[in-house]
């Protein structure tokens, strides 16, 4: 068993599959990063990716263009951002009841939408998928080669994102304006940054991202939906920006963590071992739940991350 | 040029205000007939204000005059019901600081506008919007906000985190900002409420420099002493009025006062000696960390005698707060004792605390001292409703209890409408009242009162000092810990000095030196 473990297929095996498996938590990361950034927690994130992976597959089926359904996974998310911004941002509600009532909302939404079209199949309908882009050259190098570029170019997209959040962050005017606004909103109002405007722009930009990363779910690893196609990865990836610590480039390596042990169950299964692979299931989030008590002690929480922001003026 | 903004000359560096010509001359703000209502509560009541170039104006009033409310609407913050705004004569429309930011006002407010985990020059870039580009140009802005360091002589380290600054530097980086943007027009609400005094000598210089330059500053206060050295003219603020406004030179302390007051103010009061008995608290050794984990207090050791009052001065954040929460019960020490009456403290136990005999009237009376969704009579009995006295078996005797109530409520005169109104129905001074009433009810050993007067007005300031002798009379060990030096000076028979957890000092309280305080205040030993 050790050998197989050891082979050259094997680890090309898993590393490919860290990257598959760490591709939609990097999506839905992101988007939840720009979002909290902001001071919105969007818990809505677990519904929304739902609804952009159903989309995405209706879309895909009824016109047979993989990139139209990956764009109307992204308009659903954020549509759902938009109704979450309306919420939390301009009524003042609680965003852990408001994010939970989303994601409620959207997966009982992508389950009837679904049941509209096609009732109860025996056999679920499918779309072709996404097929892998091998890159030239650099796929040719030994072990790694075939593990780290042969791959669906939204897994691409996914890993040239976090450097590009990193630097919109970061480096940019609109970046510093999330940061201030997330960490002291009245400061962003006095120098004349729109509070609320801010807000609700990242949050249908991170629901775009998370659109997209539920779309990858039924466009590319799979070519079906299924009503736990989720499978609890928003709530992962909501882990993750934690263990990050709100930082894009840190969250994504807990990303690929979570991809990595996630790849590495599924090979365990494959073993042969006289296990029950609900075990096997567990192991990255439990994996998760032990990294998270490790560094969470350590995080550094945008100040104003659940507050709504309203000016004091309770006069005409 | 009506509404034109101030132009930076890239050739020097420098950032001038347009040069001033013969028709430059009128005023640089003009506020007419400003009325500014909250609901049912008028804060501004038609009034008329005016600010020239290169003038220093204090703005003088009571807490609740309405000084912050006329400014927030000059800043654009507050919408207005009534009246109208004009900078350098063009009537403009200022519906949010963006306006007021655009039309060259800038406002430094009491809580700071900062990111604590931004650098510095992070917190002033945001305070641009002249170039149109995508990427920060933090290149390009150090050059910038460098330039202006060395113009106004104020230096921070534009890299560091704001967080490590201390608040008297803090304050600098909210200047910087507002020169930054290039505000020909400073508000600056009570600035100095929070600085030593020294630091306070460092912001006026700062102040004349601006004035010199042709800036103008608005300087809001309701220290008359400070309105006298810095200003240049007066206007006092009375109930949302206008009651008055002078040249500073051709006024006093006393008649401001009046005029701020509506009455006259009664002088300090009068320090009452009294022969001080056995130590009645006594603090060994103490060490605590803050939220952060970092030491807020060190080697704290310190006696107080019943029969007098131990003021501790310092600015705020040098471990007061974790000093007093220690002995509150609300937060647990590294190492040290603490004991009350000769009785040791089970330190981090409220209870422990509540029972020893210790009246504790915190700085944060609304989050820490109230519930202001409970009734008046529920908040009196906060610390005692599980005694004897006030239930049997677990049931409330409410006979007793209201009794009780209507007793405190007539003995400390609170005004309220009654035992069952909302706590939140009540003004600060009637809030600090009941707590005052719970606290000294039980005649307590020690009194550990912190911040007792900030934000209220004079009268219940005079009402809780006088209170504060009598308690010292009757016996009790009091501690005073303020940040107004003030109050420490007025009122101390003994003065230690807190800086970064440390006591810097320690001297008598009468004809204590104003300037050895302000000394240890800042850090400098001697």
């Amino acid at each position: 068993m050790i050998g197989e473990i050891l082979s050259v297929t094997f680890i090309t095996g898993l590393i490919g599959a860290m990257m598959r498996m760490a591709t939609p938590i990097i999506f839905a990361m992101l988007g939840e990063i720009i979002t909290e950034r902001a001071g919105v927690l969007n818990l809505g994130i677990e519904g929304i990716m739902l609804m952009g992976a159903m989309t995405g597959f209706l879309v895909t089926l009824s016109t047979g263009s993989l990139w139209t359904g990956v764009f109307a996974a992204a308009l659903v998310g954020m549509v759902f951002a938009l109704i979450m911004a309306v919420l939390v941002v301009y009524l003042g509600l609680s965003q852990h009841v408001s994010g939970l009532g989303i994601t409620l909302f959207a997966t009982g939404l992508a389950m009837f939408i679904y049941r509209l079209y096609f009732g109860s199949p025996t056999v679920p309908p499918i779309v072709k998928p996404f097929s892998r882009i091998e890159i030239p050259l650099l796929s040719k190098i030994p072990i790694l080669g075939q593990g780290l570029f042969h791959h669906y170019s939204l897994t691409y997209i996914a890993v040239l994102l976090i450097p590009a959040v990193a630097i919109l962050l970061y480096k940019t005017k609109v970046g510093l304006k999330i940061r201030t606004v997330g960490e002291n909103p009245f400061a962003a109002d006095t120098v004349g940054v729109n509070v609320n405007l801010t807000r609700t722009l990242c949050l249908v930009a991170g629901g775009a991202l998370m659109g997209i990363g539920g779309a990858f779910l039924t466009l590319a690893h799979q070519n079906m939906f299924l009503l736990d196609v989720i499978g609890g990865r928003g709530w992962v990836a909501v882990a993750m920006v934690i263990f990050g610590n709100w930082d894009p480039v840190k969250g994504a390596i807990g990303a690929l963590l979570f991809g990595l042990v996630d790849g590495l169950q599924l090979r365990l299964q494959g073993l042969g071992l006289h296990v029950s692979f609900d075990i096997f299931l567990m192991i990255p989030y439990v994996i998760t739940i032990i990294a998270l008590i490790g560094v969470s002690r350590r995080a550094s929480v945008p100040a104003a991350l659940l507050q709504p922001y309203r000016r004091e003026d309770k006069g005409g | 040029m009506p509404g034109a903004q101030p132009v930076p000359d890239s050739t020097k560096g420098r950032y001038d205000l347009p040069a001033k010509t013969a028709a430059n001359d009128t005023p640089v703000i003009e506020m007419r007939g400003i009325t500014k209502r909250f609901l049912d509560n008028v804060a501004n009541d038609q009034i008329d204000f005016t600010l020239h170039a290169g003038e220093i104006c204090a703005l003088l009033g009571e807490n609740g005059a309405g000084k912050t409310t006329l400014m927030n609407v000059l800043f654009g913050y507050y919408s207005f019901d009534e009246g109208s705004i004009s900078v350098r004569g063009e009537q403009v429309a200022l519906a949010s600081p963006k306006d007021a930011i655009a039309n060259g006002i800038g406002m430094i407010h009491q809580h700071f506008t900062l990111v604590p985990t931004q650098t510095v020059l992070e917190n002033i870039v945001i305070a641009t919007r002249d170039e149109k580009r995508f990427f920060l140009n933090l290149k390009g802005a150090r050059k910038k906000l460098l330039d202006i360091q060395k113009q106004f002589g104020l230096y921070v380290d534009p890299d560091t985190r704001v967080w490590t600054l201390s608040i008297g530097q803090q304050q600098k980086v909210e200047i910087l900002k507002a020169l930054y943007r290039n505000s020909s027009v400073l508000i600056m609400d009570e600035p100095t409420a929070v600085l030593a005094p020294q630091e306070t000598v460092e912001l006026f210089k700062t102040l004349r420099v601006l004035a010199e330059e042709g800036r103008s500053v608005i300087f809001i206060s309701h220290k008359l002493h400070e309105v006298m050295e810095i200003s240049d003219r007066v206007v006092v603020l009375r109930n949302g009025k206008v009651v008055n406004q002078k040249r500073t030179a051709d006024t006093d302390v006393k008649e401001l006062a009046n005029m701020m007051v509506g009455r006259e103010v009664l002088e300090r009061i009068e320090r009452q000696v009294v022969e001080p008995g056995e130590p009645v608290l006594e603090v060994n050794d103490l060490n605590v960390l803050n939220d952060k984990g970092l030491e807020a207090v060190k080697n704290f050791t310190l006696t107080v005698r019943r029969g007098e009052i131990l003021g501790i001065a310092g600015v705020s954040g040098n471990g007061q707060t974790e000093m007093c929460e220690v002995l509150f019960g609300v937060r647990g020490a590294e190492t040290g004792t603490v004991s009350v009456g000769g009785q040791p403290l089970r330190l981090g136990h409220p209870l422990s605390s509540v029972r020893s005999g210790l009246a504790r009237i915190p700085e944060d009376r609304i989050h820490m001292g109230l519930l202001m969704d409970m009734t008046v009579e529920d908040n009196l009995q906060l610390e005692n409703h599980w005694t004897g006295r006030f239930a049997r078996n677990g049931l409330r005797k409410f006979d007793e209890i209201a009794a009780n109530s209507q007793t405190l409520i007539t003995d400390y005169s609170i005004k309220t409408d009654g035992k069952d109104a909302p706590a939140k129905s009540l003004s600060g001074g009637n809030l600090q009242k009941i707590i005052l009433a719970r606290e000294l009810s039980s005649e307590p050993e020690v009194v550990l009162a912190s911040q007792p007067t900030r934000g209220l007005d004079v009268g219940a300031t005079e009402y809780i000092h006088q209170r504060m002798v009598e308690e010292k009379v009757r016996g009790a060990g009091v501690v005073l810990v303020s940040d107004d030096l003030d109050e420490v000076m007025g009122l101390s028979d003994r003065i230690i000095v807190m800086y970064e957890g440390e006591i810097m000092g320690e001297v008598a309280g009468s004809g204590a030196d104003r300037e050895q305080i302000g000394l240890w205040m800042t850090g400098v030993k001697s």
